[in-house]
C-alpha cells in the first residue's frame, strides 16, 4: 500500500479512536468509584454537543464571530453543563440505587439514554434532521501524495491528548486523584480515612461526563455535522471499549478505543466483503477478546470478578 | 308478543337509519389515510408530503359537488420498516379508513404491502421508488404514481457517460433502496459500456464515519463517486469527501434531492447531480396551480420533492370514491383500471402491477445553492464546469 494512504488510514483510525478513548474512559471512571455502568453516557456526548451547537447559534445571535473565542466559549460552556448533568445522574439516579440489584441502575440509566436521546430530538428546533456543526478550527490542508493532512485533525489529536494526559495527571498526581483512587479500591477504607465519599463521587461523575461533552464537541468539529443518534452508537462503542480494555483501568480504556477503531479500519480496508460488514467484524473481535480475557486486556490491580 | 316485539324493533332500526340516512344527506364523512416519514432525517419531504394529501382533501371538501365529506387520518412510519408495518396494520385494520396514500421510504413501503395486501386496503404509493414494491407480487391493492429508480438510473448512466467520465465508485446503503439504486445503475452503466465502476461499497444507513472506505476510494481516483441513499449520509459522505481532498463529482439520486441537503452542506453542495422521477413541480402540467392552492394555504413546509405526487395520489383515492362509493373492493376495481388519466403530475396509467407507466425523469445539478433542471444550469451551458469534466 501506498505510504500517504497508509497514513491517512492511520489518521482516521486515530480521530476515531480519540473519540472513542474519551468515550470509554467516562465509563470506566463510572465504573472504579461506584462498580456501575452508566448507559445514558453517550447520550450525555449527545447533549453536550447539542447544547455546544445551541451556544454557538446563541453567540452568533449576539454578533460575537471569533472562531477561537466562540470555540472556547461552546466548550467551556458544554462541558460544564455536562458535568452538572453527570452529578445530578449520579446524586438522584445512581446513588440512591446503590442498595439495590445493579440490574436496576443498569435499567434506569439505559431508560434516561432514551428519554434524552428523544428529548433532544424533540425539543431541539428541527432535532429529527442532522444538523451542520461549524467548523471553528483552520480549514488548511497539506496534501502529502494521497495523505491529507488537515491543521483541524492534528489539533484535535493534541487537544485529546493534552485531556487525557491531563486526566492522568488528576488521578495520580494530585490529593483528589489519590481520592478517587482510595474510593475506587475501597469504599469503606477511604471512608474510614475521612474521604467525603459522596463528593468524590460526584466529582467524578462530573469529570467522565465533561470528557464525553468534550467528545461531542470534538465528533461535531470533525464531521461538521451532529444528529441525535450519534450518542447511541458512540456509547455502545465506548462500553465496549472500556470492557476490552478492562473496566475500571483508564489505559485500558484508551487501548481498547484505539483498538476498536483500528479494527473498524482493518474491517473496511483488508476485509474483501462489504464494509457494512465492519462493525460485525469488529464486535465479533471483542467477542472473542472478552472469551479469552473476561476481565479485559489489562486488569485491575485488585480485580473482583463478577 | 315476541313477534310484535321484533317486528316494533325492525321498524325502529328503519326509522333510525333513515334519520341518520336524512341527516347525513349533509354529506357522508369518509376517512381516507396518509403514511409518511413525519419524524427523522427525511422528515421533510414526508411533512411536505402529508400537507399536499391535506391539500387534496381540503379542496374536495370545498367543492360543493362533493358526494362526501372527507377527513384525513395521517400516520408517521418514520422512514423505518418495523414502524411501517404497524402503522400500516393500524390503518388498514380501521374498516372506516377507505384507502391511502402510502409511504415516501421504499424501505418502509416494501415492508407494509404484504399488510395492505392481507387486508384488502387499496394503496397508492406516493414517494418510494424501489421497483419491487409495485413489481415483487402483483398486489392489486398497490398502485404508485411516481416512476422506479430502474428509470432514474438509466437516465443518470446515460449522462454521466455523456459527459464523458470514465471510472465511478458507488457508495450505497444496505436497505431495499440503496441496494436496488446499486443494482438498477450498475446495470445501466454496464449496458452502455462507456464507463465502469471500480468499487462498491456497503454502508449501514446510520453509519457516521465514512473515512476509511472514501481514502480506499481514493487510492482508486475515481472520476465519479455515486451515491444511492439518503439525505443524512449524503451529507456525511459529501463533506467528509472534502476533508479527505477528494475532487470527484458526486452523483446522487432521487433520496438527497432535497432543501436539507444544501443547508447540511452549504456550498459543498455545489456540483453534486441527482436524479428525480417526474419533473420540477413548477414544470409539472398542474404545477402552478398546485403551487397556488398550497402557498395558499400557508403550510409550515415546503411541499418538497414529492408533494405533488402525494396530491396527485389523494386526488386519485377521492376522484374513485367519489365515482364507485365508500367500498374498499370497488376502490381497488377502479383502480386497476386507471389509464391515460390526467393528474397534475401528467398522465397516470397503471399497469397489471399498478404501476404508473409514464416516467418523466428529471436531471439536477446544484448551482449556488439550489437544485437546478441539468439542461437549464451553466455546467449543461458549458459555463461551468463539474470536476474533471472535459
Amino acid at each position: 500500500m501506498d505510504a500517504g494512504l497508509f497514513a491517512q488510514f492511520v489518521m482516521n483510525g486515530l480521530m476515531l479512536g480519540m473519540m472513542y478513548a474519551l468515550v470509554a474512559v467516562g465509563f470506566t471512571l463510572f465504573f472504579g468509584v461506584l462498580d456501575v455502568i452508566q448507559f445514558s453516557h453517550g447520550d450525555v456526548l449527545t447533549v453536550g454537543a447539542f447544547s455546544a451547537l445551541a451556544t454557538y447559534v446563541g453567540l452568533n445571535a449576539l454578533g460575537l464571530a471569533s472562531p477561537w473565542l466562540d470555540l472556547v466559549i461552546i466548550l467551556v460552556l458544554a462541558m460544564a453543563a455536562m458535568a452538572l448533568l453527570g452529578m445530578l445522574i449520579a446524586r438522584y439516579l445512581v446513588m440512591p440505587l446503590r442498595s439495590a440489584p445493579p440490574l436496576n441502575t443498569l435499567l434506569i440509566t439505559l431508560m434516561l439514554g432514551t428519554v434524552l436521546r428523544e428529548s433532544v430530538r424533540l425539543f431541539y428546533p428541527q432535532g429529527a434532521n442532522p444538523k451542520p456543526f461549524p467548523a471553528l478550527l483552520p480549514r488548511g490542508a497539506v496534501a502529502l501524495g494521497d495523505f491529507n493532512l488537515r491543521f483541524d485533525n492534528v489539533l484535535m489529536l493534541a487537544a485529546g491528548v493534552l485531556v487525557i494526559v491531563g486526566l492522568q495527571f488528576l488521578l495520580n498526581r494530585t490529593k483528589l486523584g489519590l481520592a478517587i483512587r482510595a474510593v475506587a479500591q475501597d469504599e469503606e477504607t477511604a471512608r474510614t480515612m475521612g474521604i467525603n465519599f459522596t463528593a468524590i463521587v460526584l466529582i467524578t461523575f462530573a469529570i467522565g461526563s465533561g470528557l464525553a461533552a468534550f467528545a461531542g464537541v470534538m465528533n461535531g468539529l470533525y464531521y461538521n455535522e451532529i444528529n441525535f443518534g450519534l450518542g447511541l452508537y458512540l456509547g455502545v462503542i465506548g462500553f465496549a471499549a472500556a470492557i476490552i480494555g478492562g473496566l475500571g483501568s483508564i489505559y485500558g480504556a484508551i487501548l481498547g478505543g484505539f483498538l476498536f477503531a483500528g479494527l473498524q479500519t482493518i474491517g473496511t480496508v483488508m476485509l474483501p466483503f462489504a464494509s457494512a460488514y465492519k462493525d460485525v467484524f469488529a464486535f465479533a473481535v471483542v467477542i472473542a477478546i472478552i472469551a479469552w480475557r473476561p476481565t479485559g486486556l489489562i486488569r485491575e490491580k485488585i480485580s473482583e470478578r463478577v | 308478543m315476541i313477534r310484535i316485539g321484533r317486528t316494533v324493533t325492525i321498524g325502529l332500526v328503519t326509522a333510525m337509519l333513515a334519520a341518520v340516512a336524512t341527516s347525513a344527506n349533509a354529506k357522508d364523512a369518509v376517512k381516507v389515510g396518509f403514511i409518511g416519514p413525519l419524524t427523522g432525517g427525511v422528515s421533510v419531504n414526508g411533512l411536505g408530503g402529508r400537507n399536499s394529501a391535506d391539500l387534496a382533501v381540503r379542496l374536495r371538501n370545498a367543492d360543493p359537488k362533493a358526494k362526501y365529506h372527507y377527513e384525513l387520518t395521517v400516520l408517521d412510519d418514520e422512514c423505518k420498516p418495523n414502524v411501517a408495518v404497524q402503522v400500516a396494520t393500524k390503518m388498514a385494520a380501521d374498516k372506516e379508513i377507505i384507502a391511502a396514500a402510502t409511504h415516501y421510504c421504499s424501505a418502509a413501503a416494501i415492508a407494509a404491502v404484504d399488510v395492505y395486501h392481507k387486508f384488502g386496503f387499496p394503496v397508492i404509493v406516493w414517494g418510494a421508488v424501489l421497483p419491487d414494491i409495485t413489481y415483487r407480487h402483483k398486489y392489486p391493492e398497490v398502485h404508485r404514481v411516481n416512476g422506479t429508480m430502474i428509470n432514474q438510473n438509466d437516465t443518470n448512466a446515460a449522462l454521466i457517460s455523456q459527459l464523458g467520465f470514465k471510472t465511478v465508485a458507488v457508495i450505497h446503503d444496505t436497505t431495499d433502496y440503496g441496494k436496488g439504486h446499486n443494482k438498477y445503475f450498475s446495470e445501466a452503466l454496464a449496458k452502455i459500456g462507456k464507463a465502469k465502476i471500480v468499487a462498491t461499497f456497503g454502508v449501514t444507513a446510520d453509519q457516521q464515519d465514512f473515512t476509511a472506505e472514501l481514502t480506499k476510494i481514493k487510492a482508486l481516483n475515481p472520476d465519479v463517486i455515486y451515491f444511492g441513499g439518503l439525505t443524512p449520509i449524503g451529507v456525511r459522505i459529501r463533506s467528509q469527501m472534502d476533508k479527505l481532498g477528494i475532487k470527484a463529482v458526486f452523483d446522487g439520486t432521487s433520496g438527497i434531492v432535497s432543501d436539507a441537503y444544501i443547508q447540511g452542506l452549504g456550498p459543498l453542495a455545489e456540483g453534486t447531480l441527482a436524479f428525480r422521477e417526474g419533473a420540477p413541480t413548477a414544470k409539472l402540467p398542474g404545477g402552478k396551480f398546485f403551487m397556488e392552492k398550497y402557498n395558499a394555504q400557508k403550510y409550515d413546509n415546503p411541499p418538497e420533492a414529492y408533494g405533488a405526487f402525494a396530491y396527485a395520489a389523494m386526488n386519485l383515492i377521492l376522484d374513485t370514491i367519489e365515482k364507485v362509493g365508500p367500498d374498499r373492493k370497488k376502490v381497488v376495481a377502479a383502480l386497476g383500471n386507471v389509464r391515460d388519466r390526467d393528474s397534475i403530475v401528467g398522465k397516470i396509467s397503471f399497469d397489471d402491477h399498478g404501476q404508473n407507466t409514464v416516467a418523466v425523469i428529471t436531471k439536477y445539478v446544484v448551482q449556488d445553492g439550489k437544485f437546478v433542471e441539468w439542461d437549464d444550469s451553466e455546467y449543461a451551458s458549458g459555463k461551468r464546469k463539474l470536476p474533471g469534466q472535459k
